[in-house]
């Protein structure tokens, strides 16, 4: 078969070109590399090599066509021990395209992507195909009836977590800065180098870009890397790892490289330390595909998800806070204490009014909750745990009975958690509202250090109940 | 990675390093006494700060400078009015040595409207444009492509003047510290590197988490050159920073690395189980900046006992009156949370 020479692309965005001359005649012997026409766009001149070595059989462009379309045949050549005769057959089915006068009257569907039809079906598995996902997240193992709930902190149960998997899995190990010899900067990592010894247990120069690459390298060289940011202000310095490199290279290496690492450490306000140390990510990295990213509240959660995100094949980027680790809550001592990833919990039921939150603004919900119900008001506090994948599911049910929603957040409002969840809920559960979605989050500011204005501008209690209420129509 | 014990860091060398050459002989008494008395200032008030923060008045980070003094009142001799100086979060001292006044930067450090950034701002992050003090950078390493960057704007406006632009042995690991370097020496920016090497960053020595630890030497790449000061010693100091400044203004960038030592934790609250209390004593009791100015002082007979008791009065009454300063201004009105987010106009 006579191989035929195509169109070439000058750009990306190139669709159709000028052919401006040839260079070669019928008959002539050209071989690979030989320049044999030359092109043209608005824009740019360009050479076409011959890219096989042969005999110009026949060409099937003239010198001077404007309208050339991208990839259509231009010249046949025939291979070693070809006739002409071999030309007949080829030269039918290579249609020379018809050069249209203004050089625009193009065929629309020969640049459109193959449709659903007519691509490949795709693989068999679960997430691929297009679409969300269809599988649903487990609901939370059952705590067995007489399970010993050991009071224990978030930080120690954090500590716990990474423990108890890297027990359990030799290719866990953590890093960061201060994680190791000072026992991490908020003690999260408290005894692990002790138990783990510093090959585990590594502590980093302060190179934030440079150790969360460094991560991601790792975890594609097959380990479970466990990256600890001092806090999440600093894994500013990091972002183009955690958005560029770890969540979009699955995606750009067609399902080969899969990333398996956790990016954890504080986020959100700690105590009046000024706004470049104060900001909640919460949106910005839930808004990113290829991330899962876990905001858990109790110590409970936090161990169970902390597990879940180390064993999860993806990046994972686990947002706590500085201002729980303190606090003490229940974990059941059970042998493996693992959590769905993606699922919400309902930490309060009622009636009249939804509120959705993570992080620290559950323990704020669950106090607004306290609050209304002595005023006969009865809340039902969603602690949505996981921010990606969002479990809306659990979200619009719980709308479709209490017809209201006060999204509560600690960051800023625009484009944040509150707004995604006021969309969805607008668009999936419009007919059960019976007032508009409310937000409740930090003003619209940098937090200031000031001891006033940093209370002023911070989401609490107060302002949840007021949009509670204000949703209910009362007051 | 390979951790080892905590770091037991011999003390600094004593003599002057070799590279540096030693401390002019001797400076006018009246420049004697001035440092004397700045370096006074500055650990009178990170004192009293670090008294503040005991009480409550204070709250969040809060990073003393106490012990580095030589390193900012030298290079500040050397400055000229008009050049600019950049830090980290260790700004305290650089602020009164730029002449902030320490009533406005203790009533920061409260978060009161009598504050350098009107309460807003905190111990990291006081800037004056009348001094030409840039900042108080909370993020470790960012002060340093910004540095380079005033000094790119000196050298667009040719103005003669460079930029001061300090860091911490911590930061000197940080990437962007290279790629300011590249572009600094590639545009012959008028920068002077400060590295204030006080041995430790938090918890983690130099030896832990640099692999080149003469840190003057990590310009050698991009053919900017180093030095090493002994940075408890202000004359050598102020020597360094009078030969970069020349240099800055004529071939570009320039690094010193200015061996110092803090006596504090890290911030206000640090274990520092990383080093000895024997570690700390030691410096102090043979290396001390302002124990050295004062020595040298009665040596040359510039100044009596009762001179600098006088002069320690002073500082005493400075100090004490920024924190009645301090304590008395009121919080930031409500209204103060909107401003500022963009430039308007103010109401
Ligand atoms: C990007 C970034 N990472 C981490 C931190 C937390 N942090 C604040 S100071 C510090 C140590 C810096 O040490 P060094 O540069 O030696 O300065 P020093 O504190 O000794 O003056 C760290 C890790 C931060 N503020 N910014
Ligand atoms: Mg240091």
């Amino acid at each position: 078969m006579p191989v035929e020479v195509l169109m070439p692309a000058l750009s990306p965005t190139m669709e159709e070109g000028t052919l401006a001359k040839w260079l070669v005649k019928e008959g002539d012997a050209v071989k690979s590399g030989d320049v044999i026409a030359e092109i043209e766009t608005d824009k740019a001149t360009m050479e076409v090599e011959a890219v096989e070595e042969g005999v110009v059989g026949k060409l099937l462009v003239a010198a001077g066509t404007e309208g050339v379309k991208v990839n259509s045949p231009i010249a046949l050549l025939l291979e070693e021990g070809e006739d002409a005769g071999a030309l007949d057959g080829a030269a039918q089915k290579a249609t020379p395209p018809q050069p249209s006068p203004e050089g625009e009257g193009e065929d629309a569907d020969a640049r459109k992507p193959a449709t659903a039809e007519t691509s490949p079906p795709p693989p068999a598995g679960e997430g691929r195909g297009g679409g969300r996902p269809a599988s649903k997240p487990a609901s939370d193992p059952e705590i067995p009836a007489g399970t010993d709930m050991v009071p224990t902190t978030v930080r120690d149960a954090l500590r716990d977590a990474m423990a108890e998997e890297m027990r359990r899995d030799e290719t866990v190990f953590v890093m960061g800065e201060e994680v190791a010899e000072y026992q991490g900067a908020y003690k999260v990592t408290r005894n692990l180098l002790q138990e783990f010894g510093p090959r585990r247990v590594v502590d980093t120069p302060i190179t934030e870009h440079g150790f969360a690459g460094l991560g991601v390298g790792a975890a594609f060289g097959g380990l479970k890397p466990v990256v600890e940011f001092m806090t999440f202000n600093f894994a500013m310095q990091a972002i183009d790892h955690l958005i560029n490199s770890a969540a979009k290279t699955l995606y750009m290496s067609g399902g080969q490289m899969g990333c398996p690492i956790v990016f954890r450490g504080p986020n959100g306000a700690a105590s009046r330390v000024g706004a470049q140390h104060s900001q909640d990510y919460s949106a910005w990295y839930a808004q990113v595909p290829g991330l899962k990213v876990i905001a858990p509240w109790d110590a409970a959660d936090a161990k169970g998800l902390l597990k879940a995100a180390i064993r999860d094949p993806n990046p994972v980027i686990f947002l706590e806070h500085e201002l729980i680790y303190g606090e003490t809550f229940d974990v059941p001592a059970v042998d493996d204490w693992v959590l769905p990833i993606g699922k919400a919990k309902v930490r309060r039921e009622g009636s009249d009014v939804t509120i959705t939150a993570h992080s620290r603004m559950v323990g704020f919900a669950l106090k607004a909750a306290e609050i209304l119900a002595e005023e006969g008001i009865e809340a039902e506090v969603i602690d949505l745990r996981t921010l990606r994948p969002l479990d809306t599911e659990t979200i619009i049910e719980s709308v479709k009975k209490t017809n209201r929603i006060v999204c509560a957040e600690e960051g800023w409002g625009r484009c944040g958690i509150g707004a995604e969840i006021a969309a969805v809920v607008t668009a999936e559960a419009f007919d059960y509202l019976d007032a508009p979605p409310a937000r409740v989050h930090q003003e619209d500011v940098p937090l200031p250090y000031a001891a006033n204005l940093e209370a002023l501008s911070l989401p609490g209690v107060d302002d949840i109940v007021k949009a509670a209420k204000a949703v209910c129509y009362r007051e | 990675m390979a951790a080892k014990k905590p770091a037991q860091r011999k003390a600094p060398a004593k003599k002057t390093p070799a590279k540096a050459p030693a401390a002019k002989a001797g400076a006018p008494k009246e420049e004697l006494l001035r440092f004397y008395r700045d370096m006074l200032l500055i650990r009178r008030f990170e004192e009293k700060a670090g008294q503040l923060y005991g009480m409550g008045l204070i709250a969040g980070f809060c990073h003393l400078y106490i012990g580095q003094e030589a390193v900012v009142v030298g290079v500040q001799a050397a400055l000229e009015d008009g050049d600019q100086v950049i830090t980290g979060y260790r700004d305290h001292g650089h602020m009164l040595a730029c002449g902030m006044t320490a009533n406005g930067v203790m009533a920061e450090l409260t978060g009161r409207i009598g504050g350098y950034s009107r309460g807003k701002g905190g111990s990291m992050h006081m800037f004056s444009r009348e001094k030409q003090f840039f900042g108080g950078h909370g993020i470790v390493g960012a002060q340093v492509p910004i540095g380079t960057g005033l000094a790119f704007a000196d050298l667009y406006k040719n103005n003669g003047k460079v930029c001061a632009t300090y860091f911490g042995d911590g930061a000197a690991n940080q990437g962007q510290v290279y790629e300011s370097f590249n572009m600094a020496k590639l545009w012959k920016l008028p920068v002077i590197y400060i590295i204030e090497n006080n041995q430790y960053a938090m918890g983690t020595s130099v030896r832990r988490a640099s692999s080149e630890t003469h840190l003057h030497k990590r310009g050698a790449s991009f053919g900017i050159p180093g030095e090493e000061v002994d940075g408890m010693d202000v004359l050598a100091v102020r020597d360094s920073a009078e030969r970069a400044r020349k240099h800055a203004l004529s071939e570009g960038p320039i690094i010193l690395e200015m061996k110092t030592y803090r006596y504090r934790g890290h911030s206000m609250s640090d274990p520092a189980k990383y080093r000895t209390r024997e570690e700390v004593d030691e410096i102090r009791a043979r290396q001390d900046p302002i124990e050295m100015v004062r020595k040298r002082l009665f040596d040359a007979k510039y100044a009596s006992e009762d001179d600098l008791k006088k002069i320690d009065r002073e500082i005493k009454e400075i100090v004490n009156e920024s924190a009645e300063f301090a304590k008395e201004s009121p919080e930031p009105d409500p209204a103060e949370l909107y401003t500022d987010v963009l430039v308007e106009e103010r109401a």
